[in-house]
């Protein structure tokens, strides 16, 4: 039977969705499921970790040098959690795709990434080429797999559960040639892009910061959250962590409404999993027509403000 | 100090992927293939670093097959100043990549690793991570600046949540993400000079390094086809058509 060992994604305040998507790739994966909560001060994430459901238990890990999830730091501690495991699972966001691949170093393993699909314990299916094509991994059966999750193939795991949470002393000491420095983040009120079930996004065609103004104040009149196309992003009309994409975040919003984004291969398959994506541009041929589910050919300096009066 | 500097040939990323249809790989026959342009990112910032006096020689690295030496050469008519193939037929994975770099690293010993923070073929965004592990070094994924002061930098890391500053002592790894800076152009007159440039090619067994722990990699196929979408006339039929669909 596995045995599966997930790290939590966590501010110090509150678990990242990202942990309970892991969660349900593991209960496809099938086995014992713990999650390990490092960082300092974590009691309050770790009861909350604990709740989720089908985990088995939670391993708090307290240091002052866990604080901040410096990969170097987190991936020893982790190490010596997992000599019982046979899967060792992190999310396939910046966390998790700067910490699971130096875990997999020092266990000798390469590592699998993205997994969107499980067919079986030790076989999985993961997006390659910008998500153009999809294929089939198989570690092998008698080595640790070590893994990310894409968050985006998943749904979150529900929180009707109540595992025990161990707490565990740290047992490595910090390197000192790596040091955090802080965070700083432009994310105001509105939902989080990578959990919001709706997500208003502006393209190069919004021209300037000023005018990228008119897609925070859709969102703000849906409820929604904010995206970006890389060129946007690039020309300084809005923060970075707004970028939506291969190279930015891969999304799964009920609702996705892009204006003025051509619909580059990049940018697409970032919103693959859309529930209805639209898609507002003035030119009838722009590539983002062939994946939108409602098309509107016009200009956006038009039909925003119109969408503002309709909606009230 | 040295930088040593990755560089991958990757199916160019205006390509349209096709998968073959017998699901063994995607189509590359005559198709363009660059560098990776995470990759020409790195070798950008190694070779501003230089020329700000921060460091001394430039080397670019890739492991691969002789086609792969057409990559290396761009790397050098961008200003490298000499090149390193690593030859294997075999499509290493990452782990295996790690572990050619660590054995460079020994015979090179650089002050710092630059490297894209994935490769646009495979996405796998782990080699960075991996040397860093197997080397024992920081490692600073996802960098969108850095700042070389001395024995350490300080690096600005895209994160999800917003931008990371780190410090960290050299020698270190570090991978870059797409806003670091933008990659020169080669001209002509630097195509004509890379050729007169050291390409030296090394065999994994030189290096002494065995291709193990690969993960099998089989069945591609095409991602699945979203439905064809409707075109409305105007922004009246658009709230009318969410509102049918319950997401207004
Ligand atoms: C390695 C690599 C990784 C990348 N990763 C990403 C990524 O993660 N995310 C990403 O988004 N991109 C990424 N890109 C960039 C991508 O290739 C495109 O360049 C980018 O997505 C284009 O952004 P855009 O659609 O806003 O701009 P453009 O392609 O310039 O499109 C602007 C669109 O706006 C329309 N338009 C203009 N004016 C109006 C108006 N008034 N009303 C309505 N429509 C209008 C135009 O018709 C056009 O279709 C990456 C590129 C590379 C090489």
């Amino acid at each position: 039977m596995s045995k599966i060992l997930i790290i939590a994604e966590h501010d110090g305040t509150s678990l990242n969705i990202s942990t309970a998507k892991c969660v349900s790739c593991a209960q496809a994966i099938g086995g014992e499921i713990d999650i390990a909560v490092l960082g300092n001060g974590v009691d309050a994430v770790a009861a909350e970790t604990a709740a989720l459901d089908s985990v088995n238990k939670v391993i708090a890990v307290n240091a002052e040098h866990l604080a901040a999830p410096l990969a170097v730091n987190w991936a020893s501690e982790v190490l010596a959690l997992s000599a019982d495991y046979s899967h060792l699972l992190g999310p396939s966001t910046t966390f998790g795709r700067d910490l699971m691949p130096r875990i997999a170093a020092l266990c000798g393993v390469n590592q699998v990434s993205d997994i969107m699909e499980v067919d079986g314990a030790y076989a999985f299916k993961r997006p390659v080429y910008a998500g153009n094509a999809i294929v089939r991994v198989e570690p092998a059966s008698d080595s640790k797999v070590v893994a990310t999750v894409r968050t985006a193939s998943w749904k979150a795991a529900g929180s009707g559960g109540n595992a025990s949470v161990d707490p565990v002393n740290a047992s490595r000491s910090p390197a000192a040639h790596t040091r955090y420095v802080g965070l700083s983040s432009e994310g105001g009120e509105r939902p989080d892009l990578q959990s919001a079930v709706k997500v208003v996004s502006g393209g190069r065609a919004l021209a300037s910061e000023e005018n990228f103004e008119l897609i925070y104040q859709l969102a703000d009149k849906i409820g929604a959250g904010v995206g970006a196309s890389r060129a946007a992003v690039d020309a300084g009309y809005c923060p970075n962590d707004m970028q939506v994409g291969q190279t930015g975040k891969i999304i799964s919003p009920d609702l996705y409404m892009a204006f003025g984004i051509s619909g580059a291969i990049q940018h697409v398959t970032g919103i693959k999993d859309a529930g209805t994506i639209v898609a507002v541009n003035k030119d009838s041929e722009a590539p983002i027509f062939e994946v939108a589910d409602i098309g509107l050919v016009a200009d956006l300096f038009n039909v925003i403000p119109e969408l503002e009066g309709l909606l009230g | 100090m040295k930088i040593l500097v990755g560089i991958k040939r990757v199916v160019d990323y205006n390509v349209r992927i096709r998968v073959l249809p017998d699901g063994s790989g995607v189509d590359t026959d005559g198709v363009k293939m660059s560098v990776n342009p995470f990759d020409e990112i790195a070798l950008e910032e190694a070779l501003r670093i230089k020329e700000a006096g921060k460091a001394d020689e430039v080397i670019v690295v890739s492991a691969g097959g002789d086609e792969c030496q057409q990559q290396l050469r761009t790397g050098l008519a961008m200003g490298a100043d000499r090149a390193i193939q690593v030859q294997t037929s075999e499509a290493l994975q990452p782990l295996s990549v790690a572990r050619v770099f660590q054995k460079v690293i020994e015979r090179e010993d650089p002050g710092l690793v630059i490297l894209g923070k994935q490769a646009i073929d495979d996405d796998n965004s782990q080699t960075a991570q991996m040397l860093a592990a197997l080397w024992d070094r920081p490692q600073a994924t996802f960098a969108s600046s850095m700042e070389i002061n001395g024995e350490s930098a300080t690096i600005i890391r895209e994160v999800d949540a917003g931008l990371e500053t780190i410090e960290i002592d050299l020698p270190a790894v570090v991978s870059v993400d797409l806003r670091m800076n933008e990659p020169r152009f080669v001209k002509l007159p630097d195509i004509m000079k890379a050729k007169r440039k050291p390409l030296e090619v090394l065999s994994l067994e030189d290096l002494g390094v065995a291709v193990t722990d690969q993960i099998a990699v089989s069945h591609f196929t095409p991602p699945p086809q979203r439905e064809k979408g409707i075109i409305v006339e105007d922004t009246a039929q658009l709230v009318q058509e969410l509102k049918n669909r319950g997401l207004l």
